[in-house]
């Protein structure tokens, strides 16, 4: 049940309205920045008020709702703000990924593949892709309208001539529908393959910045690179060391003070699932983590 | 200026949503859904007796979609006294007559209306400021077919909506060339609604 004195979902009528018609153009233009007008909500810009804004204006009583930060669902900002809307729309909460009708997440997308009706909601701290190469919000304008990219590419060029390969890691720059250079917030480049053609629906919420952009299903999301340098994700060594898998995003954890570490799975809710189907890694083997 | 809440010919003003917070964002979603995934037909499930001639789906979308800040076009069918009472004070919104002023146009009767290039495009630099056109038409399973392809959708699907004006197709293929740069269409036939937007290709 929802908390009285407060509109459903927080956001007053008009402003929803108005992020919801900002919602419908970015997703009429895949890839392009919608200015709108963000408002203040009752936590800090930067602990993901765009993807609030946005959830707040297409949730409802029937949604059932799963936030991560950073592929966790325990996290502070994934509880404060899963809290929030549990609070304000009365909605069910899930933490697994193909039970949730939309997922709001920071800086990673699940390992679970979505599948159709889903909706993605990211928080993005910075829209601007060019931002870091163009200063000035006048001349990014002209070039995402002229289609003048080639800053961008010059700028992957300088990660070859210095370091031999692309460093770039995280926020990898994108061509939404062979147009627009898109910043798919900084997810790892790991997952940029999941936003090629996913069947979900994609919104993406700055509310710093002010900015919403889309990217509609079954839409081809590339990520820039070179005929000689193609796109590359991270691989590891390791597997997870809980559940043993060998193909899902690891976070590095430091276990004790003598050079002590294990690798894990940052999406949570895949890593326990697995955990429950009987999978196991070499540390859920042997006990006791592993100290190599 | 006419007078706001009365309604031409003595009757009462019809009511809106009966849950607007509710059913806006049932509404929204359809929508939603309607442009992520260009030609699906959506169906409407909200209480609605709007006033002649809007069906519930073009009803809905004005209540969902408009308000100040949105300038509205209405075609000659659309524009009659109950309507312009009925949006102005529902929706709040300013009613222009000019086409290059609007940021939303309903449209009753699609076979008479104007060019698409009438209704603003928006800017290369603003694309989002093109203009969000509503065509209420008799059916969306019969008329001319047409193949959709593009962001939302797989691979292609099949688009009809009766009704609409000789050429419309033809005018709408040739602003694609004009991308980012267009109209959005949304279509509505009693509680349907369906929408084919700038970044669709259309092929007939």
């Amino acid at each position: 049940m929802a908390e009285q004195g407060y509109n459903f979902a927080y956001l007053d009528e008009q402003t929803k309205r108005m992020i919801r018609r900002a919602i419908l153009k970015a997703v009429a233009i895949p890839g392009y920045q919608v200015p709108f007008g963000s408002r203040e909500m009752p936590l800090p810009f930067g602990w993901g008020t765009g993807g609030i804004q946005v959830t707040a204006s297409i949730i409802g009583r029937d949604d059932t709702l799963k936030v991560i930060d950073q592929g966790a669902d325990d996290t502070v900002n994934a509880v404060s703000i899963r809290k929030f809307f549990a609070r304000t729309a009365g909605v069910e909460t899930t933490e697994r990924t193909e039970d949730a009708t939309i997922l709001q997440t920071r800086h990673r997308i699940p390992e679970t593949r979505l599948g159709a009706g889903q909706i993605l909601v990211y928080q993005v701290p910075i829209p601007e892709p060019l931002r870091w190469l163009e200063p000035r919000e006048a001349e990014t304008r002209k070039m995402h309208a002229l289609e003048e990219y080639g800053v961008m590419h010059v700028r992957l060029y300088e990660d070859i001539a210095r370091f031999g390969h692309i460093a770039t890691s995280y926020d990898y720059p994108v061509r939404v529908n062979g147009r627009y250079l898109m910043r798919p917030s900084p997810i790892p480049k790991f997952d940029n393959p999941k936003m090629d053609r996913s069947p979900a629906l994609q919104l993406f919420g700055a509310g710093r910045e002010k900015r919403i952009y889309a990217i509609p299903p079954h839409t081809g999301v590339r990520s820039l690179d070179f005929d000689d340098h193609p796109f590359e994700v991270q691989k590891w060594e390791d597997v997870c060391a809980l559940c043993g898998s060998g193909d899902s995003f690891l976070d590095e954890i430091v276990t004790d003070d003598r050079g002590g570490r294990m690798f894990v799975c940052s999406d949570t809710d895949y890593c326990g699932r697995r955990r429950e189907a009987g999978h196991a890694g070499p540390t859920s083997r042997n006990g006791e983590a592993d100290g190599a | 200026m006419r007078p706001v809440a009365a309604a031409g010919n003595g009757s009462a003003l019809r009511p809106g949503f009966l849950a607007p917070v509710a059913d806006s964002q049932q509404v929204f979603r359809r929508v939603l859904r309607a442009m992520s995934e260009p030609g699906s037909l959506q169906n409407i499930a909200v209480d609605l007796a709007p006033p002649a001639p809007l069906d519930r789906a073009t009803a809905a979308l004005c209540l969902t979609l408009l308000d100040f800040e949105t300038p509205v076009w209405l075609d000659a069918a659309a524009d009659g006294e109950e309507v312009r009472a009925w949006l102005r004070f529902h929706c709040g919104c300013p009613l222009v007559e000019e086409t290059d002023a609007a940021r939303f146009a309903v449209m009753a009767a699609p076979s008479e209306m104007p060019a698409l290039g009438a209704f603003p495009l928006g800017s290369e630099a603003y694309p989002d400021e093109g203009t969000t056109v509503i065509l209420q038409v008799p059916s969306l399973e019969s008329g001319e077919a047409v193949t959709l392809r593009g962001p939302g959708i797989e691979d292609c699907r099949e688009f009809r909506a009766a009704g609409i004006a000789g050429g419309f197709w033809k005018q709408r293929r040739e602003m694609e060339a004009l991308f980012p740069q267009g109209v959005d269409l949304v279509f509505a036939s009693g509680a349907s609604l369906a929408a084919v937007p700038r970044s669709t290709e259309v092929r007939f």
